[in-house]
């Protein structure tokens, strides 16, 4: 079963609900994969601190030009809709970090003057930690687009019992690429008004993509009930409710896994367990 | 001259929004920019009036023509998106064997390009609004980016350019933007160009892995960085490690705002924190945009191009609080 962790809001407790899960699941015997899919920004390591046992790197396709071949008829700028390459007279210039591996320029050259060359935009590494089978998509500093690296990433997990991606925040094209195949979706959110107004795009973005989904709310008792009153009057599930404990802050602030150093816990994420394999049984949404 | 102050933080829930606000209250003329744009909130504490809102065409997407496809199934082996769909059981009903995922299509027109009955067309495709408002604080440009899509960075670029044209215009000083989580496609589009930035973080082992790959990014492009610790009391190590890798850095810590429950409740307030409130987490704020306006008017080492010229931006606030 493949389990994403998704939120609208940044900072709302992704991270700290798939690791913990993650490590429960392990804990209980099962085997469980960690995939770290928040490539920009990947935290899941911090917490189950993986021995890692292999690193590959993430490429990309990206034009490379014969100019011996070349005659700049410019039709491969013509095609690019992403400004990646420019055509001058003597001279045919590529843009590498604009380029979106669409292939058309490869396509659409009469001379046969393009290849494709792979150009590394990320890494991704492997290991076990905590019990857990760990991945993790690491984009470069100074790259913008990270939706390669994740779909990198999820194209070599292997199988599990439980297989958990971390997603990226936001809702946007990272997001989708994270969550799109997944069979259950974990919204992670917090009970004021940024929470309730993120959780309210990440809802609209899951029901876009037709996915099975419920809300984990973090930070319980720090804001108010209007997050709670959304969930009700839109019939979304209240999977989980992580009290606003400073404990737990502490905890995670220094890289500790809650279910280890705070088992009053442990239970917490038994229930979400039982409740996303409830949600799962009984909601008509295709899986 | 018109200055670009953007603010980041890696990782999300920073407290960047909530700071943004609070700085909102403290500077004087100067233009407000949300360019979060996954997941905008500065609005929601900044509470202006809408004064113009308009449609965002960010690409293009395929679509198909059936009057003239001819089911040959080019456009499938062309795509690399998987963003064409392929039916194995057509109808009389329904017979159209291929059809476009629009969610998956980025707009790279290579399907139209080469179908050969020209049955593809590439259409304009809306994803997402932008907002012009008047808030008590100045003016505020924000947007929402339509739900799946792609092209934030194409977003951000319009909002902060509409931004700097209206700043122009009223001779503002100052643009103050709000950036989103991670070092990607938006980070990068709310980053270039920018005279300053600004990283929030906070004694947390993920915060600070965050603050370091942007610390290398924003070195990457020269940009001029400070630092501000938020919940510096939840870790006193962590905020140690902090203060020491902006001395390695050679960066300012420009203020330290304690955990406090009562930065939650100005949001719940839908206020910036100094409207909803005047103590010592009130002076922080001050202190942070005191500091600064004297920050950026000191040179930096991180610069590429050497002759920054100072900068008169303001005066250091003596806003009672």
């Amino acid at each position: 079963m493949k389990i994403a962790i998704a939120s609208g809001k940044g900072g709302t407790g992704k991270t700290t609900v798939a690791t913990n899960l993650a490590f429960y699941l392990a804990g209980r015997g099962r085997k469980v994969i960690y995939a770290d899919g928040d490539v920009e920004e990947p935290n899941g390591h911090l917490f189950l601190k993986p021995q890692w046992d292999k690193t590959v790197n993430v490429p990309v396709k990206i034009p490379l030009i014969d100019e011996s071949l070349c005659d700049h008829c410019g039709l491969c700028s013509d095609i690019c809709r992403y400004n990646a390459l420019a055509v001058l007279p003597d001279k045919a210039m590529v843009f590498a970090s604009l380029c979106h591996s669409c292939g058309g320029c490869y396509h659409i050259c009469p001379r046969k003057a393009i290849t494709e060359i792979d150009r590394t935009i990320g890494i991704m590494k492997s290991g076990t930690g905590s019990g857990v089978t760990a991945y993790e998509g690491r984009l470069n500093i100074g790259e913008a687009i990270s939706p390669p690296v994740i779909k990198f990433l999820k194209g070599h997990l292997k199988k599990a019992d439980f297989t958990i991606i971390d997603s990226p925040p936001g809702t946007s094209c990272p997001v989708i690429e994270a969550v799109r195949d997944a069979d259950f979706v974990v919204l992670v959110t917090e009970p004021t008004p940024f929470g309730l107004h993120d959780l309210k795009l990440a809802v609209e973005m899951i029901r876009k993509l037709g996915l099975a989904f419920g809300v984990v709310v973090n930070r319980y008792g720090v804001g108010d009930d209007r997050v709670h009153d959304y969930c009700r009057d839109e019939g979304i599930n209240i999977l989980l409710e992580i009290p606003n404990d400073r404990k737990i802050a502490e905890a995670c602030a220094a890289g500790n896994l809650i279910v280890e150093t705070l088992p009053q816990y442990a239970a917490h994420f038994e229930n979400l367990l039982q409740n996303i394999l409830h949600a799962r049984r009984t909601t008509g949404v295709r899986v | 001259m018109i200055r670009e102050v953007t603010v980041i933080s890696g990782k999300g829930g920073t407290g960047k929004t909530s700071l943004v606000g609070s700085l909102a209250y403290f500077a004087e003329n100067k233009v407000m920019v949300d360019c979060d744009v996954d997941a905008a909130d500065l609005h929601l504490i900044l509470r202006g009036n809408n004064l113009a809102s308009h449609d965002f065409i960010g690409s293009q997407k395929a679509v198909i023509d059936y009057e003239l496809c001819n089911d040959c199934g080019l456009c499938l082996e062309y795509c690399r998106l998987d963003a064409i769909g392929e039916r194995f059981e057509t109808s009389e009903i329904d017979a159209r064997r291929y059809y476009v995922d629009s969610l998956a299509c980025e707009g790279c027109a290579i399907c139209a390009e080469f179908c050969p009955t020209r049955a593809i067309r590439m259409v304009d495709h809306v994803s997402g609004r932008w907002f012009l408002d008047d808030t008590k604080y100045g003016p505020l440009v924000h947007a929402r980016l339509g739900i799946a899509e792609a092209n934030s960075g194409k977003l951000v670029s319009l909002l902060r350019k509409t931004a700097r044209d209206l700043a122009e215009k009223n001779n503002h000083e100052l643009i103050i933007i709000d950036g989103s989580p991670g070092i990607g496609c938006p980070v990068i589009a709310s980053l270039t160009g920018v005279d300053y930035a600004l990283i929030v973080t906070e004694p947390t082992v993920a915060a600070i892995h965050d603050m370091e790959r942007l610390l290398e990014l924003t070195g990457h492009f020269g940009i001029h960085t400070g630092i501000c610790i938020n919940k510096c009391d939840l870790n006193r190590d962590m905020t140690d490690k902090i203060v020491q890798l902006a001395a390695t850095a050679k960066i300012e810590v420009l203020s330290r705002i304690p955990y406090d429950t009562s930065i939650t409740r100005a949001q719940m307030a839908g206020l910036p924190y100094p409207e909803f409130r005047k103590d010592g987490v009130t002076k922080n704020f001050q202190e942070l945009w005191n500091n600064l306006i004297e920050d950026m008017n000191r040179p930096h080492r991180r610069s590429r191009t050497n002759n920054v010229p100072l900068i008169q931006l303001g005066k250091p606030t003596e806003k009672e609080v």
